[in-house]
């Protein structure tokens, strides 16, 4: 029944045997083991469990594994570069308060980053409607909202000819603080 | 780098785990020859399980356990341990089903799709009996009985009465008498419940669980199992929400143990969000009568108010909240005369339970719903009216609380300046072209400190490890489960010792690594019950090492030692003093090598039947309303709320966010529909929470106070402001329409009947439903 398929997660190569009715979430999660991908309800309503599929997000629950082959999945764990190298997205959830429970969060980064990839400067408007796949309980929005407005700014500080390393399309790390804030007092 | 957090937006501690995606969820984890579990439930309200065959089941390939009712210790467990006799659940229903849900059988397997075959295969063969889905047909004379030991389905009955109830109507100039009505909606934390146990060669169990009670969880699943309390270890990982939804032993927990128990292998169960939308913990729909009397110039005189409770098929947290549904009742304002009598009703529906601000959201939509309607009919500002008969510091409710610290009026006034009420609500209903402004009120308590689970430990408990190398380890079973606490206890520890929040490592929610005990994460305690214990374990470090370097350099016995910048030194001459590590090292070797730790604990004594104190708050929403369409959006909600001395101001505001988001769902959108005991939306897709789009601007201000009783002056903000948010919009949907709505949610098809005129719809009650709560039972 299984078949082997071959998943290019992160810039990784996967090679892995899964029966065909195996969604791309469980098989991140469960065979590969990249649990930050979430799946909170599994019909494609909550939006925990999105990944970027060639850049475009899509909502892993809803996607055969089989479907990912020969496209390039990003997860959560593929955002940041490096411990102290968090995705401008990342670095402003935390700074902004923008986490409680955590559990929409990397679904939640991803929308946002796929967002500012193709929206470098969204409207407040622009933004909700872009998380609008994604439910959160927690925080009632309002600092997820403040995260992806200072990481469109920051991206464009990064953008700017004159800025040092950083790159907005790989969401690179951008420059100040690469722990993204998360510094403590 | 300060080393005074407190007062300050500190970023959450855990926030780079959960925005790397690095945290760990309960059904992250997998250990080697894990098992998957799964929970047969009943498709049937009300029967009798004539016959129950696994044998199928059992046979198939992979399957590793089957487990019935009858397989597991006839042991009833409930969180209410005080009374046992209202502890009415079973992890697998015996001889009957009570819900759509109720947990039948569980199987385990090698992996999920062979558990969901085996869950098929199992034969049951149900006897129907009648069922009853409402409070009338619950509570009619002869109704089928759900609990044998109850046979009027009546299972709580609480009352309080202080005041000369008739001479206050007697002497009230304008009397009115209301119901409302409140719905079944659900926690929807975005984690669903999972669970994994282990069993060593002794039987003894690790619990890995999504929970907001490690503690309560710990003591019944050892109940359950015939075990003693330390034979359990319950471990809560990161936790994706509760909101009240996660604070009890459940059905998946004492199965995973049992069968880990069984096949020496560990077992996890993880549940889909159709379960726990159809069958998991949901708030308390009720209906609550209120008769309320005022002089003509608006003082309060008396108030009689009587609620009925719909608990679904069991207890859970129900005899609280007919508790505390009581008391809100008689929070915000100076009653002179008060009677309340609730009773929780068992219906055959999912159990409700306990959820965030667990009894205000239904008292205070009628309290406040009630003081707009008559502050129409007095013709007085409704702001006007709650400043004449807001409470005060000092007030209490006799035999039932004290209020403590109070800036409710002041909330009133900032309120009333933030949004401009006085200029935009001076005109009348129905004339701002769809537009109109609301008022809603709350007030919360800061943990409870009534014992109903009957534990011989402290409420809270904090131990704190100071090393020699400057690093301190605090170790607490406190919860965090997304609220934040972690970072508000750590917090409180770097501020009282003077060091950085990164020279803080700690262990928190494990029974057994962390101090007894924590009664959990509920009633908005966290803050003040477990941050009062991490003070005092942080003030006898502080000593010992004060001592070290009043030794050291010879000082004053007058002269203070402070704990500041990581340094230990004389207050008058900073100078004198010396690193926070070198003090501990000295006060080691002082003590032949004897580690400086500080063990605090917090146990409320007498302060009456609910809180150590009340958080205060006044919010006004601003809606519009589409006539054609009969949609309300919230465009902005103001909010002025006393949560005493602010700990970290965007955690703060985070907490008031989330309250007015699922006061909104509460007061719009959310409900979970019943059909013959079913839920018929149990998915995200149906089931309508507010989301991105749906959010309005909010403002808000916190009014300070400092409380003696809370860390630093602190108090609860996390549940509070929710019960302010249904009553505000409800009200500006008057103001923009002209409807009063006394029922909720006010749906668009609802709002938009009720606009035309056709009162079928709109589901609001007449006036000669009952509410009349029946005499307690003698119990024998």
């Amino acid at each position: 029944m299984k078949q082997t398929i071959r998943l290019r997660v992160n810039g990784d190569a996967y090679e892995v045997a899964v029966p065909p009715w195996r969604t791309l979430n469980e098989v991140l999660r469960e065979d590969l083991r990249l649990t930050g991908t979430k799946r909170g309800c599994g019909d494609g309503d909550c939006g925990a469990c999105t990944v970027l599929l060639d850049g475009r997000s899509v909502t892993s629950c809803l996607m055969l594994a089989v479907e990912a082959v020969g496209h390039e999945v990003t997860t959560v764990e593929g955002l940041a570069t490096a411990r102290d190298a968090l995705h401008p997205v990342q670095a402003e959830f935390i700074a902004a308060g923008a986490i409680q429970c955590g559990y929409c969060t990397p679904g939640m980064e991803l929308s946002a980053a796929y967002l500012l990839s193709r929206n470098p400067a969204p409207t407040d408007d622009e933004i909700r409607r872009g998380l609008s796949g994604n439910l959160c309980r927690c925080t009632g929005y309002q600092k997820i909202f403040e995260a992806v407005r200072r990481a469109a700014d920051r991206l464009k500080e990064a953008a700017r000819p004159d800025a040092a390393a950083g790159d907005p399309a790989t969401g690179g790390p951008a420059g100040g603080d690469p722990s993204g804030g998360g510094a403590r007092p | 780098m300060t080393s005074r957090p407190i007062g300050k937006d500190v970023p959450r501690v855990d926030g780079w785990a959960k925005a790397t995606g690095s945290a760990l969820y309960t059904d992250d984890l997998s250990l080697p020859g894990m098992l998957h579990g799964a929970l047969l439930r009943s498709p049937v309200p009300h029967a009798r399980i004539a016959h129950l065959d696994t044998r199928r089941a059992a046979a198939l390939p992979g399957v590793k356990a089957v487990v019935v009712g009858s397989d597991l210790p006839a042991v009833r467990y409930g969180n209410w341990r005080l009374v046992p006799t209202t502890q009415d659940e079973l992890a697998l229903a015996r001889d009957k089903v009570r819900f759509v849900g109720d947990e039948v059988a569980a199987v385990a397997a090698v992996d999920r799709d062979t558990a969901e075959e085996a869950l098929a295969l199992i034969r049951v063969e149900y006897e129907p009996l009648p069922a009853v889905f409402d409070l009338d047909a619950a509570m009619a004379a002869g109704a089928p009985v759900l609990h044998e030991a109850t046979p009027d389905n009546v299972s709580v009955t609480r009352k309080i009465a202080f005041g000369d109830l008739e001479a206050g109507f007697g002497a009230s100039d304008y009397v009115r008498e209301d119901t409302f009505t409140v719905q079944a909606v659900s926690h929807a934390y975005l984690e669903p419940c999972a669970t994994l146990a282990q069993a060593d060669d002794l039987g003894r169990i690790t619990l890995t669980t999504s929970t907001q009670t490690p503690y309560i969880v710990q003591c019944l699943l050892a109940s359950t199992l015939g075990l003693r309390e330390n034979e359990v270890r319950v471990v809560k990982p990161a936790v994706g929400g509760g909101f009240g939804g996660k604070m009890e032993l459940r059905p998946w927990d004492v199965c995973a143990a049992f069968i880990a128990r069984r096949t020496g292998k560990p077992v996890k169960f993880t549940l889909s969000r159709e379960e726990e939308l159809a069958t998991g913990r949901r708030r308390h729909p009720m209906r609550l009568r209120s008769r309320v009397g005022f002089k003509r110039d608006g003082t309060l005189m008396a108030k009689d108010f009587q609620v009925l409770l719909e608990g679904g098929a069991y207890n859970s947290m129900g005899p609280t909240a007919t508790f505390l549904v009581g008391n809100f009742g008689a929070m915000l304002y100076r009653y002179p005369a008060y009677r309340y009598a609730g009773a929780h009703v068992y219906t055959n529906h999912a159990p409700a339970g306990a959820m965030r601000g667990f009894g205000a959201p239904q008292a205070l939509f009628a309290t406040e719903t009630q003081m707009n309607m008559a502050a129409e009919a007095l013709g007085i500002d409704p702001i006007e009216l709650r400043l004449k008969n807001a409470m005060r510091p000092g007030d209490e409710i006799p035999d039932v609380a004290t209020v403590g610290t109070c800036g409710f009026s002041e909330c009133l006034e900032r309120v009333a300046e933030m949004s401009g009420w006085r200029e935009k609500r001076s005109q009348g209903p129905g004339k701002g072209g769809g537009k109109g402004l609301g008022i809603g009120c709350y007030s919360f308590i800061t943990g409870g400190v009534f014992n109903w689970f009957n534990t011989p430990y402290p409420f809270s408990a904090a131990e704190v490890r100071a090393y020699a190398d400057g690093t301190v380890h605090l170790l607490t079973m406190a919860s965090d489960i997304g609220q934040g606490s972690d970072t508000v206890l750590q917090q409180i520890l770097a501020e009282e010792l003077g060091i950085r929040m990164q020279d803080i490592h700690m262990t928190a929610g494990d029974t057994a690594m962390t101090p007894k005990g924590d009664l959990g994460t509920w009633g908005s305690r966290v803050t003040l019950m477990a941050g009062n214990a991490v003070l005092e374990a942080a003030r006898q470090v502080k000593e010992e090492l004060a001592r070290m370097v009043s030794l050291r350099f010879d000082l004053n016995v007058v002269q203070e030692v402070e704990l500041k910048d990581g340094m230990v030194r004389s207050k008058f001459r900073p100078d004198r003093g010396i690193p926070f590590a070198e003090a501990v090292a000295m006060a080691q070797k002082a003590n032949r090598g004897k580690p400086v730790i500080g063990r605090g604990t917090y146990t409320p004594r007498d302060m009456g039947l609910v809180t150590p104190t009340f958080s205060f708050g006044a919010q006004v929403a601003e809606v519009d309303v589409d006539r054609e369409t009969g949609v309300t959006r919230v465009t902005k909600v103001y909010t002025a709320h006393d949560c005493g001395t602010v700990l970290n101001p965007m955690a703060v505001d985070g907490q008031v966010h989330g309250c007015i988001q699922m006061g909104m769902g509460y007061a719009l959108s959310e409900e979970l529909v019943m059909r013959d005991g079913k839920t018929v939306n149990a998915s995200f897709l149906d089931y309508k929470m507010p989301g991105a789009l749906d959010m309005p601007e909010c403002e808000a201000v916190c009014v300070e106070t400092h409380d003696p009783r809370g860390p630093f002056g602190a108090k609860e903000t996390g549940e509070g402001p929710i019960s302010a948010t249904a009553p505000a919009i409800a009200d500006a949907v008057w103001h923009a329409s002209g409807h009063r709505a006394t029922a909720l949610p006010i749906t668009a098809e609802k709002l938009l009947a009720a606009l035309d005129g056709d009162d079928s719809v709109a589901g609001e009650r007449r006036a000669e439903a009952s509410c009349a709560v029946p005499d307690p039972r003698p119990r024998g």
